[in-house]
Parts: C-alpha cells; sequence; structure tokens
C-alpha cells in the first residue's frame, strides 16, 4: 500500500467500554472502496461530492448502532479507500487475515470479480454498494457477492414500463461512446422489446462536447441537436450517457418538441434528491446533517448494505457475519429503505429487490412498477431480470 | 333483486330512517380533522357532517389529542417544532407549547399534565409538562421515533422507532428504558388495550400488526393481512383503534384503502372496509357506534357504522388528512 490512503479511522460506534467487555457482540464491517480522484465535470454545475458512498456506509453504520444499543450489538465501520486498483487485493487480503467477513464495496466491476475470487473471500459476504452492470447479476454472478443498487436493467424496465403508462410508444435512442454508454443502451433495448415500446431511431452520438466550454458553443450544440433529431418520429428521446458528457444539452435542442428521459431529463435512479414520500424526509434530512450535502445513489447504496448487514444482525440476533449472512439471504428478509415496498434479496442472483424512481433534477415524476404490471410473486419482480431468464445459476 | 333505482331508493329511505339514531348517537359532538398539507384543522359537525370551520395553524399539523378536560385540541404542527393549543370553544390557537424538533405524534398521562412527544427526526421522547409549558426530560430511543402510547394507569410509556424497528417500553417515573421489543418494519403506532394487559403496534413497511404482552414484553401474536386483488407491498399498517368493548381492533392499511376489522381474542381479521385513499388514522363517536377515518391522498374523511361493520359516507376534508379526533 505505498500510495494508499487508509482511512484506517476505526470508527467505533456505540458504547466504547461495551465492545471490549464482550467482544463477541461486535458487528465488523470493512467499506471498501477507491478514492475519488479529481475529476472535470461536463457542467461546472453539481461537481460530484468526493465522498460518494462512504458517506452513505457512515449513516447506515451510526443507525444501525443507535439500534445495537438495545440489543446490545456494537458496529465498527473501517474505511479502506485506496488510492490506486493494483491496492484493492492486498488491502482486502489484509482486512481477511485481521478477522473481517462482513465487506461493502464500491468498485469497478472487473475489480469486484477479482476480489470476489480471491481464496479469501470465500467465506466473506461482500456486498456491491455501487455497480450497476447486469452482467455481474448473469454470467459473472458470484456466490459471495450481494447487489444493493439497481441493475440497467431495472432501471430500463423502470422507464420503459412508464412510458407504456403514458402510452409514449415510440422511442429514439442516442448512445454515447463510452462502453457504460452501450450497456446502458443494450439494456434500454431488450426492455423497450419486453414491454413492446418501439425503438424508431437508435443513433450514436458522435459530437465533440468540447464545445460546451467554447463562446458561442451552445450556437454550434444546437444546430447538432436539431440535425441528429430530424427526419424521424418519435414520442420521447432516451439518452444514454453515463458520464453526462452531453446528455444535458439535447433538453429544448431537437427538432420536434419531445421530452428527454434516461440518463438525462426523467431520470429512473435509485435514489432521487427531491424524493421525499415514505419517510425519506427523514433519511434526507439525517443525510444532509451528516455529510452537508444531498445523497447520491452511492450514498444510498452503501447505506443500503450495511442497513441490511445491521436489519439481518437484530432479527437474527446475532453478529456472526455466517448468520447475518444466512438471514439475509433468507425468506424472512424485509429491509425498509424508505421507498414503501419491503426489499429483498433475489435468491436467482443476489440483487436487492426494490422500486426504482422516476424523477428529474426538481421533482419526483413517478416511482415503477407502475400499477398495472402484475407479478406471480412480487410485483418488484416486473423490474429487471426474473428468475426464468436468469443467467446466474450458483445462488 | 329489484330494480337498481328502487334499490337506491330503499337505501335512501334506510339513510333518511338511520339518520336519527345517528344523529341521536352523535348529539353535539364536532370532529377535528389535522390535514398535514394545507396546515388546517377541518371542523365537522358530528350530526349533519358539514364543514362548520376551517382553522388554519402552524405548519405541517399531524398527530391531534382531546385534552382531559375536552376544552381544547393538542396539535403537533411538525414544520413549526413545536405543539399548538387550540381552544374548542372559540377555535383559536391560544398557546404553544414547545415540544423538541418534529413533534409527529405524542400521547398524554392520564392526568392530562404530562405530554410524552415523539421527535422523528431527533430520536428523542420529550416529556413535556403542560401546566409549565416546558420539556422537563428528553429520553434517547430508536432511530425515527414515532408511535407513542402511554399505559390507563400512567405507569408505562410506548414508544414505537421506525428505523429501528422496535416498542421500546419506558418507566414513566424514572424515564429509564425497560424493555426493547422488536416487531415488523417501521413501526408506526401503538395503542394500549383498556386494562392495561396488552400493547398493540402497527408496522408499515413489515404490514403486519404486532400484539404485545405488556407484563411479559413478550409477542403474543403478529397478524398479517392479505387482500384478494391488492399487492401485499401496498398493505401498509397504520393506525389502531379498539372498540369501545375491547371486541374489536380496527387497523388502517395505508394505501390499500381499507380498515381491517380484528376480533381482539382470535386476532382473525373479520372483515375489510373499503374506506378512501391512504388510509391513516381514526377515532371513534364517545358511544363507539361511529369510526372516523383520516384519508389523506383522497382528502377526505370515511364515516364506518361500528354495529354493521359499513361505510356509509365520505366527507371532503382539507389536504392530506392526518388524523381525526372526536370531541365535544
Amino acid at each position: 500500500m505505498r500510495f494508499g490512503i487508509l482511512l484506517g479511522a476505526m470508527l467505533l460506534l456505540g458504547l466504547g467500554a461495551d465492545v471490549r467487555a464482550e467482544t463477541s457482540s461486535l458487528v465488523d464491517i470493512v467499506y471498501l472502496g477507491l478514492a475519488d480522484t479529481h475529476t472535470y465535470p461536463a457542467s461546472m454545475l453539481d461537481a460530484p461530492p468526493r465522498d460518494q458512498g462512504v458517506q452513505g456506509a457512515r449513516l447506515g453504520v451510526a443507525d444501525d448502532a443507535t439500534t445495537g444499543r438495545f440489543t446490545h450489538q456494537s458496529y465498527r465501520l473501517q474505511e479502506v479507500l485506496e488510492a490506486n486498483e493494483a491496492s484493492i487485493l492486498p488491502a482486502f487480503q489484509r482486512a481477511a487475515a485481521a478477522g473481517a467477513r462482513l465487506f461493502v464495496t464500491d468498485l469497478p466491476a472487473p475489480l469486484l470479480l477479482k476480489v470476489a475470487d480471491l481464496s479469501e473471500a470465500k467465506d466473506s459476504l461482500i456486498i456491491d454498494a455501487a455497480d450497476q452492470d447486469d452482467s455481474l447479476r448473469a454470467a459473472d454472478c458470484r456466490a459471495n457477492v450481494l447487489h444493493v443498487l439497481p441493475s440497467r436493467s431495472m432501471l430500463a424496465d423502470a422507464l420503459m414500463q412508464y412510458l407504456v403508462v403514458k402510452n409514449w410508444r415510440r422511442v429514439m435512442l442516442v448512445v454515447g461512446r463510452g462502453p457504460a454508454d452501450q450497456l446502458y443502451a443494450d439494456a434500454v433495448r431488450r426492455s423497450a422489446r419486453k414491454f413492446q415500446i418501439r425503438i424508431t431511431t437508435d443513433r450514436p452520438w458522435t459530437f465533440n462536447p468540447a464545445a460546451q466550454q467554447a463562446d458561442t458553443g451552445h450556437f454550434e450544440i444546437n444546430t447538432e441537436v436539431a440535425k441528429l433529431t430530424q427526419g424521424t418520429s418519435y414520442d420521447v428521446l432516451v439518452v444514454a450517457d453515463e458520464a453526462g458528457a452531453f446528455g444535458d444539452d439535447l433538453s429544448y435542442r431537437t427538432t420536434d418538441p419531445r421530452p428527454v428521459a434516461g440518463t438525462q431529463g426523467l431520470v429512473p435512479s435509485a435514489w432521487a434528491r427531491p424524493f421525499d414520500e415514505y419517510g425519506a424526509t427523514q433519511l434526507q434530512a439525517r443525510f444532509l446533517r451528516l455529510a452537508h450535502r444531498w445523497m447520491t445513489d452511492r450514498d444510498y447504496g452503501a447505506w443500503l448494505a450495511t442497513r441490511a448487514i445491521g436489519e439481518a444482525a437484530t432479527r437474527a440476533a446475532s453478529t456472526d457475519p455466517k448468520a447475518i449472512a444466512a438471514y439475509m439471504r433468507s425468506k424472512e428478509f424485509e429491509l425498509a429503505g424508505f421507498k414503501g415496498a419491503p426489499m429483498s434479496f433475489r435468491p436467482w442472483d443476489g440483487q436487492l429487490r426494490q422500486p426504482v424512481l422516476l424523477a428529474d433534477a426538481r421533482s419526483l415524476v413517478s416511482i415503477s412498477p407502475q400499477p398495472g404490471f402484475l407479478h406471480q410473486f412480487n410485483q418488484l419482480d416486473t423490474l429487471g431480470i426474473d428468475q426464468p431468464e436468469t443467467q446466474c445459476h450458483i445462488h | 333483486m329489484p330494480h337498481p333505482l328502487i334499490r337506491k331508493a330503499l337505501f335512501c329511505l334506510a339513510v333518511l330512517l338511520c339518520a336519527p339514531f345517528l344523529a341521536a348517537s352523535a348529539s353535539a359532538e364536532r370532529i377535528f380533522v389535522s390535514n398535514e398539507k394545507d396546515n388546517t384543522i377541518t371542523v365537522l359537525d358530528a350530526q349533519s357532517l358539514k364543514v362548520v370551520a376551517t382553522v388554519p395553524v402552524g405548519a405541517r399539523p399531524r398527530g391531534i389529542l382531546l385534552s382531559k378536560d375536552g376544552k381544547s385540541l393538542y396539535i403537533c404542527t411538525s414544520d413549526a417544532d413545536h405543539i399548538e393549543v387550540l381552544d374548542l370553544a372559540t377555535l383559536t390557537v391560544t398557546r404553544t407549547l414547545p415540544s423538541g424538533p418534529d413533534p409527529e405524534t405524542f400521547a398524554l398521562s392520564p392526568d392530562g399534565k404530562t405530554l410524552y412527544v415523539a421527535n422523528e427526526n431527533d430520536n428523542m421522547v420529550s416529556v413535556l409538562d403542560i401546566p409549565e409549558g416546558r420539556v422537563t426530560t428528553e429520553i434517547p430511543t430508536g432511530i425515527e421515533p414515532e408511535g407513542m402510547a402511554v399505559s390507563p394507569d400512567g405507569k408505562t410509556i410506548v414508544n414505537t422507532s421506525e428505523t429501528t424497528s422496535m416498542a421500546h417500553f419506558i418507566d414513566a417515573k424514572t424515564h429509564q428504558v425497560v424493555a426493547n421489543v422488536l416487531v415488523g418494519s417501521r413501526p408506526r403506532f401503538a395503542v394500549f388495550n383498556a386494562d392495561g394487559s396488552r400493547v398493540w403496534v402497527s408496522s408499515e413497511v413489515g404490514g403486519s400488526v404486532a400484539v404485545i404482552d405488556a407484563a411479559t414484553h413478550k409477542v403474543l401474536h403478529t397478524i398479517h393481512f392479505a387482500i384478494p386483488g391488492v399487492p401485499t407491498e401496498a398493505i401498509q399498517a397504520v393506525g389502531i383503534t379498539l372498540s369501545k368493548d375491547g371486541k374489536l381492533a380496527f387497523v388502517a392499511l395505508g394505501p390499500a384503502n381499507r380498515v381491517a376489522v380484528i376480533d381482539t381474542q382470535t386476532f382473525e381479521v373479520k372483515k375489510y372496509l373499503l374506506v378512501g385513499q391512504r388510509v391513516w388514522h381514526m377515532d371513534l363517536s364517545p358511544d363507539g357506534k361511529i369510526l372516523y377515518t383520516a384519508n389523506g391522498v383522497s382528502n377526505d374523511m370515511s364515516v364506518i357504522d361500528v354495529p354493521d361493520l359499513k361505510v356509509v359516507k365520505s366527507v371532503p376534508v382539507g389536504q392530506l388528512p392526518w388524523g381525526v379526533v372526536v370531541g365535544p
């Protein structure tokens, strides 16, 4: 760990004296992630916070510890943030050697797989709090990994269900150049087929986004978007631009007046700033107080992951990582994630089933599943990959 | 089957015939509904079910309670961070009491002198001395304290905390937490039965009701709900009202738009009554024959005939009705 920033801040929550007196009642959680390097955002507004994720974990463990006061369970969050990818595997090995078995990770998918495949990870529980990749829930699924944020398929299904309800059945799809944009677009295409939405035009975005920063650059973008959206008929423009390079530049510039949805505009997401229903006001307020900024999806993911551990420890009345992991995967497990319906892990791919919010920057538009989309067992399973179609055969 | 029109006529006749009985039982009562979104209390005449006044109060009124002398209504004005006292003779707010931040619900001691207030944003229960008008103690509980109840003898306070999913039993004298009972996810409401032997606790996300033995702090029974055609996720147990004779429990099921009627001996659900949308809290008429429900999304109040277990009427009130109280 030459360059590793080991924020070994052993955040000891709960009653210090108790922990030493009865060490068996301690739940040790390791948060493992890459320290955010500063990136230039496409817009000067809303620069991405550099402590995304870890703040959610801090709040989740603080929540767990409050409950723990009554159950005589203590919680300790160990924050391990490494500056580069090469340090992640050794950091995991060190933590596992020191006895840690419960991990919350914020890592890119290929690195997550390397961690999960370590021999030291065999009897650990890894809760992936950041990735949306469908592959991690399919061919690349791992028995020791659970996922708390919605997959891209779930996000796309949430949006397509809403388009069906609105009867906006013709979509123009505009796809960015990044690999993540391709994955997002694939999810939209699959979901469109599933919900009988017609993609009338499917176009890549090839324009150089640097024009935004130039004086009079907005003329160029206007012309480009007008050109791109000519000669086609559609109800809604769906954009796949996960990095936020151009998606915000589409609205109001299309040739026909059409709304924008997808990664920008009307966005399907796990969490959203304008969301205040189902007691969400309380979670938003608690997070604001702690982090002095709004909660992002990655914060929410880390909060869900640490709360899932706490909830399982409370209900199983145990601090044994094995018992916690077993309870979390059981039918009895249910997590209150401030979105109404109780959440639980799908046994077939380790995905946390949950409602998906549809919101723009300033207002909550809807919550999927939409009424009327029915399911034999759990309506939440109308979002994402259901048991009969799963390609994960490990769980 | 008679012709629909004839049936309609017969129904009208029945209502006309029944009206005097309803009226007799309702005498000069009034109904008070707190409207979370338009910052008002709707006052209805219980006999005519007509709105007689709409009283502006502080921001986000939620929990409401009648004082023991029946002269005032206590109102948790959550976003104003205090409790307001509405004088029922003049229908004006005459006094403001401190409560700690974000008061949502509360319970009154049997002597009428102490309010126990759940501060949702603060993980605290505030103990409020009403004559002195000050918070004397704060009791730390779980995350997002919500439901509050006081035992009939005044010796025990129960508080539910939503994210901790527990009912905390608190000694009213020492203010110490004596027991923590794990219940379904997001417990919203707690109520003692008349003899104080049991506590009923509803869980919103768990969609269940736990009946707890007040002496042993053990969950005696957990009641689950199933309504054909309603997804289980929509069944969210919130308000609970026990009938005057103690034989029935009414449980408001939120977005399931129904009130479940439960036999308190067998814990069987006898019936689901279809009411307005997102039914939240309820109250009984003094004779126990009529149940009123506050329906948050449809902005109305449903009127339920208790002996018949039938919903007889719905009355428009303010925006996002939260609580309902029957008073003089």
